[in-house]
C-alpha cells in the first residue's frame, strides 16, 4: 500500500520535474535569440530541415484532404440542394481547423521526431558536452535556431496545406462533380472572413509550431543518452506533440470562435 | 559553398511558396478582396425587431452592397433595437427619406439591411437617423397571422 503511494508520488514528482526542466530549457533557448540573430545561417539551415523537407508530405496530404472534403461535402450538401456551398465547407474547415492541426501532426511526425533523434544522438555521443568544453552553449547554438526554424516554418506549411486543399476541393467539386465554378469561389469569398478565419488559423499554426518544436527539442535534450533512451524519446515526442496539439486546438478554438 | 547556396535557394523558394499560399488564402479564399468597408459614415436606424441580423451583415442599395452593419444595441427608452450602419464614403447621396428594411436573402439565407432611396433633395449625413424602417419578417408571426386569417374566413 505504502509502496503504491510512493510510486504515485515519484511519478508525480518526475512529471513536475520534467515540466520544470522543459521551462528552464525554453528560457535558455529564448535567451539565445540575440546570439542566433547574429548568425542567421544557422536559422536558415533549420528552416530548410523543418520547412523545405516537409513540403512534399504537406502538399500531397493537403491535396488529398481537400479532395476528400470535396467528395464528402458534395455528398451531404447535395442532399439539401446546397452543393453551391461546397467551397465554403472545404475552405472553412481547412483554414480554421484541418490546415493548422493536420500540418502540426504531420510536422510532429516528419520533423519533430527527426529533431529529437538528432539532439538525443548528439547528447548520447557527447557532442553537446564537447561544445560545452569549448565554451559554446549548446542550448543557444544548437537548440535556439531549431526552435525558431520550426516557429517560422509551421505557419507557412499550414498556409500551403490550406491553399492546396482548397484547390483540391475545387478540382473534385468543380472539375469532377459539376459544381459551378463561380459559385465555388464567390461563396468562399462571401463567407470566409480574413480576420476571423485566416488570421486565426495562422495564429493557431504559430502556437502549434512553437509547441511541437519545443516538445521535440526538450525530449531530445532530456533523453537518456543511450540508443534505447533516444528511441523512447522519439516516441514520446510524437505522442506528446499530437496530444498537445489536439488539446490546444480545442482551447484555441473555444477562445477564438467560442463566443 | 555550392551546398549553402542551394539550401538558401530552396529555403527562399519555400518561404515564397508559403507567402504565396497566404496571399492566395487572403485574396482568393477570404473576403479581404471583397472590399470590406472600414471607413465611411455612420447612420442610425431603429427597428422594432431585427430578427437574426448580425453585426457585419451587408447593407445594400438596389442589391449592391454599399456598407455593413456596424453595431446592434438595445435602446432602453424606446424598447427598440438601435442599428448603426456604416456606409461607404462614396455613397453620400442617400436622401433623408430613405427607407431601411430588413430582408432575408433566399428562404433560409442570412438577413441584411436593404435601403430604398426616397425622393427628398436633402442627403443624410454622418450620425443621422434613418426615419422609416421596416422590421424583419418573423416566420412564426407570419404563419400565425395566416392561420388567424384562415380561421376568420371559415367562421364567416
Amino acid at each position: 500500500m505504502l509502496e503504491q503511494l510512493q510510486l504515485l508520488g515519484r511519478g508525480g514528482l518526475q512529471a513536475i520535474g520534467g515540466l520544470g526542466r522543459a521551462h528552464l530549457l525554453l528560457a535558455g533557448m529564448l535567451l539565445g535569440l540575440p546570439q542566433m540573430l547574429a548568425r542567421p545561417r544557422l536559422l536558415l539551415a533549420q528552416v530548410f530541415n523543418v520547412g523545405v523537407l516537409s513540403m512534399l508530405i504537406i502538399g500531397v496530404s493537403g491535396l488529398f484532404v481537400g479532395m476528400v472534403l470535396g467528395l464528402q461535402g458534395f455528398y451531404v450538401l447535395s442532399q439539401f440542394g446546397a452543393a453551391q456551398s461546397l467551397g465554403v465547407m472545404v475552405g472553412a474547415s481547412l483554414v480554421r481547423e484541418l490546415g493548422p492541426v493536420v500540418t502540426a501532426l504531420l510536422v510532429a511526425g516528419r520533423a519533430g521526431s527527426a529533431l529529437t533523434a538528432e539532439i538525443g544522438l548528439m547528447k548520447a555521443t557527447e557532442q553537446l558536452s564537447g561544445l560545452e568544453m569549448m565554451a559554446v552553449d549548446p542550448v543557444k547554438r544548437i537548440l535556439t535556431p531549431r526552435l525558431f526554424g520550426g516557429l517560422i516554418a509551421m505557419p507557412l506549411l499550414a498556409a500551403i496545406f490550406s491553399a492546396v486543399g482548397v484547390l483540391g476541393g475545387w478540382f473534385v467539386g468543380v472539375g469532377l462533380l459539376g459544381v459551378d465554378d463561380g459559385a465555388y469561389w464567390s461563396q468562399i469569398q462571401a463567407k470566409i472572413d480574413f480576420d476571423e478565419d485566416v488570421v486565426n488559423g495562422v495564429i493557431k499554426s504559430i502556437v502549434f509550431g512553437f509547441v511541437v518544436t519545443w516538445i521535440a527539442l526538450f525530449q531530445g535534450y532530456d533523453a537518456t543518452p543511450t540508443s534505447e533512451g533516444v528511441s523512447r524519446a522519439t516516441t514520446r515526442t510524437v505522442v506528446h506533440s499530437a496530444l498537445a496539439v489536439l488539446a490546444l486546438d480545442f482551447v484555441l478554438t473555444a477562445l477564438m470562435f467560442g463566443n | 559553398m555550392a551546398r549553402t547556396r542551394s539550401i538558401e535557394i530552396l529555403v527562399g523558394a519555400f518561404m515564397a511558396a508559403g507567402f504565396v499560399a497566404l496571399f492566395f488564402l487572403a485574396m482568393r479564399v477570404s473576403n479581404l478582396s471583397a472590399g470590406t468597408v472600414t471607413d465611411g459614415y455612420l447612420l442610425k436606424a431603429r427597428f422594432d425587431n431585427v430578427g437574426s441580423l448580425k453585426e457585419r451583415s451587408p447593407v445594400t442599395l438596389a442589391g449592391v452592397r454599399i456598407g455593413r452593419v456596424e453595431a446592434i444595441t438595445f435602446e432602453k427608452a424606446t424598447y427598440e433595437a438601435l442599428v448603426t450602419l456604416r456606409i461607404g464614403r462614396e455613397y453620400d447621396n442617400l436622401p433623408t427619406d430613405t427607407f431601411a428594411n430588413i430582408f432575408t436573402s433566399g428562404l433560409l439565407g442570412e438577413q441584411y439591411v436593404g435601403l430604398d432611396p426616397g425622393g427628398a433633395t436633402e442627403f443624410l449625413r454622418d450620425g443621422d437617423t434613418v426615419g422609416h424602417t421596416q422590421s424583419a419578417l418573423v416566420l412564426e408571426q407570419m404563419i400565425g397571422q395566416f392561420l388567424f386569417n384562415k380561421a376568420a374566413e371559415t367562421s364567416k
